[in-house]
């Protein structure tokens, strides 16, 4: 660790991955409620699961980003962070509030949970990914801006990279845009339009910036490339994710009520949004093949190029898939879409998240990179997580072809509930598949426990078992 | 990429390209909010419907169903429920308030909420709002 106050990162990083356990454990869940109706019925409905489920994911991300800035910050400024006991005092707000929230989903019923909390001062609740009690989502604003207090204060005073710029502009971006989840009109129209300005302009927008910092951070840091080369791929490919992606928002603009010329709106530039993921990708390799030495961190390296992958295929491919409007018009609201948002989400975001804790996790417990025999598990986890996850989303994608044909395509539609005992068997797979990914968090949770022998700080004494 | 292009080029591009585009979407969302008055069916919002959306909310109807596509793929679409039920207001409540408590032994089950005959009308009156939204004509059939 160059400076101290890196220190704070390391709970943010726990928390994130104890949190991502009780995520994955909820998927679980609600994968078998999909094809056993009533397992866990009345005492954890679907919604129940679901809830939990996204809203886990969520915060853990952000748990991970906010590490990854205290992590990140000090290094790139050249400057201890402005207050390490500020950052202490937020991770427990955020942990508790967190934990209250989850709490209260899983032991009131969800309207007992809004009359508690006051729902009717200034409804918020009840809309997807929002769910959040209004009191929580108050609470999320106050550790926002006292982490983006604590983060701004910090690179004002120090080195000011491109790195930690766009950082900050992404962190800016996301809890900008989550004001308007304080916006709720009675008129579902206006309601929906909205909504996809937190949801739509955070994931194909901010968070694609706080993704591409981190990714070259990493980079910088594993492949030793020079920061100049970096920072100017960076450029591109951020300006691209956000030509494509601002105006993109346009493909959800399709059957709400909104003007029909976001039809083409929506679909040509959601139609581009694919090629600043097959940049990063380009960027990643190119970066790794042209490094200047050999890291001996070999998992943070698979975890970047992974991420690079990954969330082109889930993003940029999975998402081109149903973007067009005549396509959507089939697939809009279908197993076609949890399909995109499982790889999407796993490969931009969830990966991202874990390459920095692959790389500062070891740094944070004084050794540059983890022992081989842990790393080696560690990439274990990698493929079992990811090849799991592609399954996953063949899986989905199989049901939602399927869904489609059966319930909206056929001369003869069925109704909704007939057609998904028809796609059972996928659903059973997607399950099966849900397995192997927890298996392979179960390893890479373990990998942390791996007693290697004392390591040399030192990238030359590190023996080539990748 | 060449010495050609270089990084202050490729921060040019980042900055005019974003500003740009943040203001043409900008410049959109205010075109929309003059166009979406006549196809949001505004004119059925009354304090009914607005108390059907608060109990939609506050049961978190949408982390099952979806409406106008958006939402949980577990339970059928509602915005076109009105209309798949006959357009009749009397079947919604009837499906709703019928629902047994402890679920259907092996399958999926709305849960029983409980809600008064105000609360149900309600609901009801929100979703026959949501049927009559100009949606370029979705859901393509009556399935949803």
């Amino acid at each position: 660790m160059k400076y101290q106050s890196q220190a704070v990162a390391k709970p943010y990083f726990i928390a994130a991955i104890g949190l991502f356990v009780g995520q994955i454990l909820f998927g679980l869940v609600m994968g078998l409620q999909y094809v056993m109706g009533d397992f866990l019925f009345p005492e954890i409905p679907f919604n129940v699961a679901r809830m939990v489920h996204t809203n886990l994911l969520i915060v853990w991300l952000l748990f991970g980003f906010m590490g990854a800035a205290y992590f990140l910050v000090p290094e790139e400024t050249e400057h201890e962070l402005h207050s390490p006991l500020l950052a202490k005092v937020l991770f427990w707000v955020f942990l508790v509030a967190g934990a209250l929230t989850v709490l209260g989903y899983l032991l009131v019923p969800y309207a007992r949970l809004a009359e508690l909390t006051m729902n009717d001062l200034l409804p918020t609740m009840g809309r997807e990914f929002l769910e959040q009690p209004t009191i929580t989502k108050i609470g999320i604003v106050v550790v926002a801006l006292g982490f983006l207090y604590n983060i701004g204060v910090t690179i004002l005073a120090g080195r000011k990279t491109v790195v930690s710029m766009v950082l900050l502009t992404g962190l800016v971006g996301l809890a900008v845009m989550f004001l308007f989840s304080f916006y709720n009109p009675i008129n579902v129209v206006d309601d929906k339009f909205y909504w996809w300005w937190v949801v739509h302009l955070w994931v194909e927008g901010v968070w694609e910036l706080i993704l591409a910092s981190i990714l070259a951070f990493v980079l910088i840091k594993v492949t030793g490339v020079d920061r100049e080369v970096i920072e100017k791929w960076m450029y591109v490919i951020i300006a691209m994710a956000l030509i494509s992606g601002i105006i993109g928002t346009g493909h959800h603009y399709y059957w709400i009520g909104a003007p029909e010329y976001w039809q083409w709106w929506g679909s040509i530039f959601s139609a581009l949004e694919p090629i600043p993921f097959f940049m990063m990708t380009v960027f990643a390799f190119n970066m790794v093949n042209r490094r200047r030495r050999e890291h001996p961190n070999k998992a943070a390296v698979l975890w970047a190029l992974g991420t690079a992958v990954m969330a082109f295929l889930g993003a940029g491919v999975w998402g081109f898939l149903h973007t067009l409007a005549p396509v959507n018009y089939y697939t809009h609201g279908s197993q076609i879409t949890a399909a995109h948002g499982h790889m999407a989400f796993y490969g931009a975001y969830v990966m991202i998240v874990l390459t920095i804790i692959s790389y500062a996790m070891p740094i944070l417990r004084g050794q540059e990179a983890a022992d081989p025999r842990a790393q080696v598990l560690e990439m274990w986890s990698f493929w079992l997580m990811t090849v799991s996850m592609v399954f996953i989303t063949l899986f989905l994608t199989g049901a939602g072809v399927l869904q489609v044909w059966l319930q909206r395509f056929t001369d003869n539609p069925q109704p909704f509930m007939v057609v998904q005992e028809k796609i059972e068997v996928f659903y059973w797979l997607r399950e099966a598949a849900g397995l192997v990914f927890l298996l392979g968090l179960i390893l890479y949770v373990a990998a942390f426990f791996v007693k290697g022998g004392e390591r040399v700080m030192a990238s030359n004494a590190v023996a080539d078992t990748a | 990429m060449s010495e050609v292009f270089t990084k202050s080029m490729a921060r040019n591009i980042y900055y005019g390209g974003s500003v740009f585009f943040i203001l043409l979407f900008l410049a959109l969302t205010f075109d929309t909010s003059s166009e979406v008055p006549k196809r949001d069916n505004h004119e059925a919002i009354t304090e009914q419907v607005a108390l059907g959306k608060k109990v939609w909310e506050e049961n978190d109807c949408i982390g099952c169903h979806t409406l106008l596509g958006e939402g949980a793929y577990f339970a059928p679409e509602l915005g076109n429920v009105y209309k798949r039920f006959g357009n009749s207001t009397d079947a919604i409540v009837g499906f709703i308030k019928s629902r047994p408590v402890e679920g259907i032994p092996g399958r999926r089950s709305m849960p029983q909420f409980n809600l008064s005959d105000e609360e149900l009308q309600a609901v009801a009156e929100f979703l026959k709002y949501t049927s009559e939204i100009d949606t370029s004509n979705w859901p393509p059939n009556i399935q949803g």
